[in-house]
């Protein structure tokens, strides 16, 4: 899950940062002479710098291997259920509440009126996806819903005074074992 | 008590420095309790409701925008003034302008009942649903205009110095040095850091003028409509550029204090004019990060975003944080108030930077936008970082720019401040791992723990920065003087 290996490089790489700062304050009370340490240390820097480089390089590629912003083209086959979403101060209209477990789901997301930010909560009210709901623009975003159950719909961009109160709530049921016409 | 060599003649601060960082801590006080405020509403601790929430919201995030712009233009001012001459007319001005926008945007949030953020976001200031009226949003929205046009003066007569002494920008930035090959060091640290924010924060104030005169318009005159998207982009643009413009405006008190308390120098070699070349491209560029979620953006744009988030962090971590930590290590320097603060400062900053890169990677915005992540990020670097400096620098100048062993309470009020501190903003970033949203007046039950244990922390915070602020209002005398 996303938020949680955020959480843990943040802190890990926290601790190590804290780590640093500590082993430098010890010892900044006592004295050497500073142009052979500064000598060291700018040799030591170009070895951070590349270090850093190297380390961010392959995350930033890996990283976009896979761009939400795509997720069209990664159910070639599966038709999406395509549901038109609509934000308004301060509700949700949106043209189906009821999904199907594991079909992609493209949801049309745009605003009647302001900005609005369109996500959605699993059971667990953990976020599963989002994109700005915005007025003259329609963003597209694919999902794929897993589990069976309640989703939420949650107002992600503040819309004024109520914004917290902009709740939709989407049913995720299981695929009808009829053949249906996805799979002709 | 050692006086330090390397201190300007004008050790001292002029009056208009103080008189800035007299109300800059006056007002981040106040923004701080009206940030705990927020937590405590958001705990369920205590019952505002969501109007004076959202209002406080407003007031707490242009509020403390504008106490970072006060206390870095402080910082900047007092220092670039020992190699350029500057208007000190034109930096009273500055502050009266701030001042008079702070009343008109006070009047339109408290009267006015104005809550629309201060990212006033188009088109919501015009669409309240009767909570505020158009007059409101306006007075808020010229209130911005008064403070950017401060601040365009102060740009200006910066950009007049800097030209007037080293010939152009680019002479100031240190091209010929570092593009050239003329010389090993270019101009001091101060000097080119003040150059790099005078240049971005310019282009900032401008693009924020412009939407905002476009929605005023658009406010009266419903006819004349703004592209949403634009908006944005303009918004977010002039917002991202002038926050960080605040902290590199403030780091040159790290630059220019920690040589005095290790004497060793802090040059500016080619890495260093490099790093700050780079830095100015990248905060211009770094903007669509905010706007991963717009799907409608263009690829590239986004792409971009999240590629210069990456790069954006490695000038400040290799150069700048590093080179406090060379300077520091194995100095013999003698801490009190003052560096121990920068030296947080530098933490703060750069573990500000991880959660920031993380968060600009697409496929993590794409669950943690607008989470409680977002507000922990940036309340690490502002607050441990760049709230920090300015904190450091009160000290600095309260202490008669000196070294000054630092007393019981001052010293417990920095572990409380940088414990607190962490606590305070791992909260933040826990509610973003749990996907609480940002700006949220109510929040579920299952979120509340988070926000009680946030709220002791944010109390702590204020306790020990009322102790930083009073020291330094109760020793402006020593300011003024400087060594005594
Ligand atoms: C005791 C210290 C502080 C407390 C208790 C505090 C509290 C808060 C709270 C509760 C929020 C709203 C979070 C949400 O979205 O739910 C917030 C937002 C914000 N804070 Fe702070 N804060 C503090 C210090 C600072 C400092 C030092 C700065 C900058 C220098 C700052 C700048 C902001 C900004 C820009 C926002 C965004 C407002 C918005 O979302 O429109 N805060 N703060
Ligand atoms: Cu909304
Ligand atoms: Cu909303």
């Amino acid at each position: 899950m996303y938020q949680q290996l955020a959480w843990q490089i943040t802190v890990a790489l926290t601790v190590v940062l804290g780590l640093v700062f500590a082993f430098i304050a010890l010892n900044a009370g006592k004295w050497t002479e500073y142009a052979p340490l500064q000598m060291r240390a700018y040799r030591l820097r170009t070895g951070f710098f590349w270090t850093l480089v190297l380390l961010l390089t392959p995350v930033l590629v890996y990283s976009m291997s896979e761009l939400p912003y795509d997720a069209a083209h990664r159910h070639p086959g599966n038709k999406p259920q395509v549901i038109d979403a609509v934000g308004y101060q301060w509700y949700w209209i949106l043209s189906s509440n009821e999904v199907t477990v594991g079909r992609p789901v493209e949801f049309h997301v745009t605003s009647g009126d302001i900005n609005h930010g369109f996500g959605i909560y699993d059971q667990d009210m953990r976020l599963v996806g989002q994109t700005q709901a915005m007025p003259d623009y329609v963003n597209k975003l694919q999902l794929v819903f897993r589990k069976e159950g309640t989703y939420k719909v949650l107002c992600m961009e503040y819309c004024g005074i109520a914004h917290h109160n902009m709740l939709a709530e989407i049913r995720a049921v299981a695929p009808t074992p009829v053949p249906s016409e996805d799979n002709k | 008590m050692s006086v330090l060599t390397h201190t300007s003649p004008r050790a001292g601060a002029t009056a208009g420095v103080l008189a800035y960082l007299v109300s800059a801590g006056a007002i981040l006080l106040l923004m701080m309790v009206f940030g705990l405020a927020m937590r405590l509403e958001q705990a369920q601790i205590i019952s505002i409701g969501a109007n004076r929430f959202y209002e406080l919201m407003t007031l707490h995030g242009i509020g403390m925008v504008g106490v970072a712009a006060l206390g870095g233009a402080a910082i900047m001012w007092h220092f670039l003034r020992q190699y350029v001459q500057l208007s000190p007319a034109l930096f009273i001005a500055n502050l009266v302008l701030f001042l008079l926008g702070v009343v008109l945007i006070l009047v339109g949030v408290l009267w006015g009942k104005f809550a629309g953020a201060w990212t006033f976001l188009y088109p919501m200031p015009g669409h309240s649903m009767g909570v505020w009226d158009n007059d409101a949003a306006a007075l808020f929205m010229v209130g911005l205009l008064l403070i950017g046009t401060g601040f365009l003066l102060l740009y200006l007569d910066v950009a007049r110095a800097l030209i007037g002494e080293y010939g152009s920008l680019a002479h100031a930035l240190g091209w010929p040095q570092l593009f050239l090959g003329k010389g090993k060091y270019g101009p001091p640290p101060t000097v080119v850091a003040s150059t790099m924010v005078l240049i971005v924060n310019t282009i900032g104030i401008v693009s924020g003028a412009s939407i905002l005169l476009m929605m005023l318009i658009n406010l009266y005159f419903p006819r004349f409509t703004i592209d949403p998207l634009l908006a944005k982009n303009l918004i977010y643009f002039f917002g991202h550029v002038f926050i960080n413009a605040t902290i590199y405006m403030a780091v040159i008190a790290v630059y220019e204090i920690l040589p005095r308390y290790t004497q060793r120098p802090w040059p500016s070699n080619r890495v260093f004019l490099a790093a700050f070349t780079a830095s100015t491209v990248l905060v211009i560029f770094i903007y669509p990060h905010h706007l991963l979620m717009d799907f409608a953006m263009p690829r590239w744009m986004l792409i971009m975003g999240q590629v210069i988030s990456y790069l954006n962090g490695l000038p400040v971590l290799v150069v700048t944080m590093y080179g406090a930590l060379t300077i520091i290590y194995r100095s013999g320097i003698k801490w009190d108030m003052a560096s121990g603060l920068l030296l947080l400062s530098m933490f703060g900053w750069a573990a500000g930077v991880i959660p920031a890169i993380v968060d600009g990677t697409i496929v993590i915005n794409h669950v943690m936008h607008n989470t409680l992540w977002v507000p922990g990020h940036f309340h690490t670097y502002l607050l441990l970082g760049m709230i920090a400096m300015v904190f450091g620098f009160m000290y600095y100048l309260a202490n008669g720019s000196r070294h000054v062993r630092a007393g019981m309470l001052d010293r417990l009020s920095f572990w409380a401040f940088a414990a607190a501190g962490m606590g305070f903003t791992f909260a933040f970033l826990y509610g973003g791992l749990s996907s609480v949203p940002r700006r949220y007046a109510v929040h579920l039950p299952e979120w509340l723990a988070y926000d009680r244990i946030a709220s002791v922390f944010a109390a702590v915070v204020i306790a020990a920065a009322l102790v930083f602020v009073v020291r330094f209002a109760s020793r402006l005398r020593t300011a003024r003087g400087g060594a005594t």
